[in-house]
């Protein structure tokens, strides 16, 4: 570990703090329906997208009907993306010629981009023609982002009513995110992006004749359109097989910095959201505490563990340790101009949020580097979070926290001023089992069976690692891999796909009927009694039940893989 | 709830063209007006009109005169059997990495052999950089220390000094950016470019 490597993380810390709250301020004002500068020019657009697809936009939804308009939104986006995979040979803007893709892969890579997972079973380069780039994955990068934010916000507000029959409007939700947020953003992004070098036409693969003779076919594309919601959608799934460790989808350490910042900024601003609409901003800061002394933490390992030589190598002739000329480390799976600092705070960032995008291969970390990414996804990625899915996630961590509160003291536990029941606290426990119940079932499947053991790349521990990696990747809506594994067959692409699927709606659908049971409540006056969740107890309170839920659920299979491997590695073991 | 069919569909539809075709479009139109070299991918072409490949993409160097970048591990399809997969290291229609673990013996082994390659020593160890695949198989720099550790075989196979080598080198040394952000590294393909142009007769 280098103090620029330090200095490079705290910078990174701090411009996110900086951003949280004008980002706040200007999502709440867009999503509350305020005047703001981009609503009185776009205004116009909106009312009309509303007359053209039958949208009453003063009628509000009941949590069932929000809940109903999305599952519908969510399966048209999957069979209009299913459609264009299977059918792009026929179509255009396929200069490569990419054939259909099959049925399988189809299904598990329209679930995974629905769901805001962006796992991908095959590469992008060698599959993918442009259209299927353009207008399916990108669109469902957008719209599985929005959708993210707009369950968040019926949260919130389920929260913020008193007395209340509905919790929003998901079709305005989603349109004001989309044409607010997202696309504004994105269309910024991306011009920064080719700017920096990122490509962005349609033409087909360059052949090149490198300096030595040789033949060198370069892969193109509209890279930078889908990269800028790739990272502020926190989707991850990349134009190119190498994602952002690829020179084309990364080409400098700036570009790096932004794609950082871009997968954190909405997730934190998000934080300050739920603070406004609540009322006490206070709140939002609280929860942002909690997940920032999980993200030093996770970082501050992770950075620690690639730093490391790889004691494997040491009877070897090779210079491991750092140097003013030199990275050192395990620089297996990394890039030079990234070096050991900023691809472990990447590998955090990623997955603390489910982006799931990489600038290195975690299937190449050490042990306990590799460990990190993996158990930020188990704790349920609610440090920082998906898009919306983060903050529904820890909002559901903090009923938990405070239900376990007031077990304690023997009082009904309130949160935000509302009493929490027996309903909310069942939807809540439904809601934090979906997870754990797929991925140790088919882990544990996986693992016995030739069909699961065939995808392994790595013998030993390691092989074990890759397999509980997939399937908590799937559930968390990560999409970053133990890229090792052969994935792109029917029973992963399958199962995957079951796991993605559970891991998305089997959160939502529960988070939607506490928000409705929420909002019709009526609200609590703060009194002595009331547990403040405003200070370091509750923010102490809320990591330990997070650590708790997560230790208890998944320290066995955890033991296993990294934890042995690590150990092993100490005594000199290869596999 | 029959109510919202029409605008699962409507919106759906909708949302396909405006991100899907008309946001990628429009930025494609935009990005060749305002920035042409990078959106088309900041290829380098030789006065004869040839692409010789791109600032960003690392190629793949084998002679004793350049100086090599680092291991890649990179597949293409085998000619001869398409289900199979052959090495192809820096194939740039097909990033990917090695993805071996820390405790795989094929990655000590493979290190190994490629330490040999330099022909490193106990004394004159090599930079791990040098024996490591990159993520993306493409990686277009390696480390300074990467670099002046190839010096004296590009000199001696060039018929340089190892001086006129070396300060190529030290202008190639790009830092990090403010002095903060990154690492320093060297591009691989400019320096040996630079070499070339420097030293025709090594060709």
């Amino acid at each position: 570990m280098t103090f620029n490597g330090i200095l490079q993380i705290a910078l990174f810390a701090a411009i996110i703090l900086v951003l949280t709250r004008p980002l706040g301020g200007f999502m709440t004002r867009v999503f509350s329906g305020e005047r703001t500068l981009i609503g009185r020019a776009l205004g116009p657009v909106e009312r009309a997208i509303y007359r053209l697809c039958g949208v009453d936009e003063t009628t509000e939804q009941h949590w069932l009907t929000y809940a109903v308009a999305l599952l519908l939104f969510n399966m048209m986006g999957a069979l209009v993306l299913y459609a264009l995979m299977r059918l792009q040979a026929l179509l255009p803007f396929n200069p490569q010629g990419q054939v259909a893709v099959t049925p399988d892969l189809s299904f598990n890579t329209a679930i995974s981009f629905v769901t805001n997972t962006n796992w991908q079973s095959y590469g992008g380069e060698t599959t993918m023609g442009y259209l299927v780039q353009m207008a399916g994955l990108t669109v469902q990068n957008f719209m599985s982002a929005a959708t993210g934010i707009a369950l968040a916000l019926a949260l919130v507000r389920g929260f913020s009513r008193r007395g209340a029959r509905t919790i929003g409007n998901f079709w305005v939700d989603l349109t004001r995110c989309t044409l607010y947020v997202l696309l504004p953003a994105c269309i910024v992004m991306t011009l920064f992006f080719v700017w920096q070098g990122v490509p962005q036409n349609l033409g087909a693969y360059t052949e090149a004749t490198t300096l030595e003779g040789a033949k060198q076919l370069i892969a193109q594309g509209p890279v930078a359109s889908q990269l800028a919601i790739k990272m502020l959608g926190t989707n991850g799934g990349g134009f190119f097989n190498a994602n952002s460790a690829h020179p084309f989808e990364n080409p400098n350490a700036l570009v790096n910095l932004v794609q950082m910042v871009a997968i954190f900024a909405i997730g934190a601003g998000l934080t300050n959201v739920f603070g406004r609409m609540v009322g006490n901003e206070r709140q939002g800061w609280a929860i942002l505490a909690a997940m920032g002394v999980m993200f030093l933490v996770g970082v501050g390992v992770c950075y620690w563990a690639e730093a490391q030589a790889n004691p494997l190598l040491a009877g070897l002739p090779v210079d491991q340790a750092v140097s003013a000329l030199s990275p050192g480390g395990n620089m297996e799976g990394k890039e030079v101009r990234f070096g050991i600092a900023n691809t472990a705070l990447f590998a955090t960032i990623t997955t603390d949020a489910s982006c799931g995008a990489v600038i290195g291969w975690h299937d190449s970390f050490m042990p306990l580097g590799g460990l990190v990414p993996l158990v930020n996804m188990l704790l349920g990625e609610v440090i920082v979070g998906g898009v919306g899915a983060g903050l529904y996630g820890i909002l559901l961590m903090a009923i938990i926290a405070m239900f376990v509160a007031g077990l304690m003291v023997g009082r009904t536990p309130e949160y935000i001023g509302k009493k929490l029941e027996a309903k909310e606290v069942k939807m809540t426990v439904l809601a934090i089992l979906a997870m754990p119940l797929v991925i140790l079932l088919f882990t544990a499947i996986s693992s016995a069976i030739p069909l699961g053991t065939a995808g392994v790349a790595n013998n030993g521990p390691h092989g074990f690692s890759e397999i509980f990696y997939a399937y908590a990747s799937g559930a968390a809506n990560n999409g970053s891999a133990f890229g090792g594994l052969s994935a792109n067959t029917l029973w992963y692409n399958t199962t995957l796909g079951v796991t993605m699927f559970v891991g998305r709606f089997f959160i939502i659908i529960p988070a939607l009927a506490i928000a409705g049971a929420l909002a019709a409540k009526k609200t609590v006056p703060v009194s002595a009694g009331t547990f403040p969740t405003t200070g370091p107890l509750f923010v102490s309170l809320l990591v330990g039940v997070i650590l708790i839920v997560g230790g208890l659920t998944y320290f066995p299979a955890v033991a296993l893989g990294p934890v042995v491997e690590q150990l092993q590695m100490m005594a000199g073991t290869t596999y | 709830m029959l109510k919202q069919i029409r605008p699962a569909i409507s919106l759906a539809l909708f949302f396909t063209v405006l991100c899907g075709l008309v946001y990628p479009l429009a930025m494609t139109r935009i990005a060749h007006v305002l920035f042409p070299r990078q959106a088309a991918g900041s290829l380098i072409t030789n006065k004869d009109g040839t692409v010789v490949g791109s600032t960003l993409i690392g190629q793949n160097f084998t002679s004793e005169k350049y100086f090599w970048g680092r291991p890649s591990a990179t597949t293409d399809t085998d000619p001869n059997d398409s289900t199979k997969t052959i090495a192809a290291p820096y194939n740039a229609a097909n990033s990917m990495g090695s993805n071996l673990g820390p405790t795989s013996k094929a990655l000590v082994d493979r290190i190994q052999g490629d330490a040999e390659k330099y022909g490193a020593t106990k004394d004159h160890p090599v930079p791990v950089d040098l024996v490591t695949t990159s993520a993306s198989g493409l990686d277009p720099d390696i480390s300074a220390a990467g670099a002046y550790y190839q010096v004296a075989r590009v000199a001696k196979a060039r018929g340089m000094t190892e001086a006129a080598v070396r300060s190529l080198v030290d202008a190639h040394v790009e830092g990090r950016l403010l002095g903060l952000i990154g690492e320093q590294h060297v591009n691989v393909l400019a320096l040996n470019r630079a070499l070339d142009a420097a030293h025709p007769s090594g060709n």
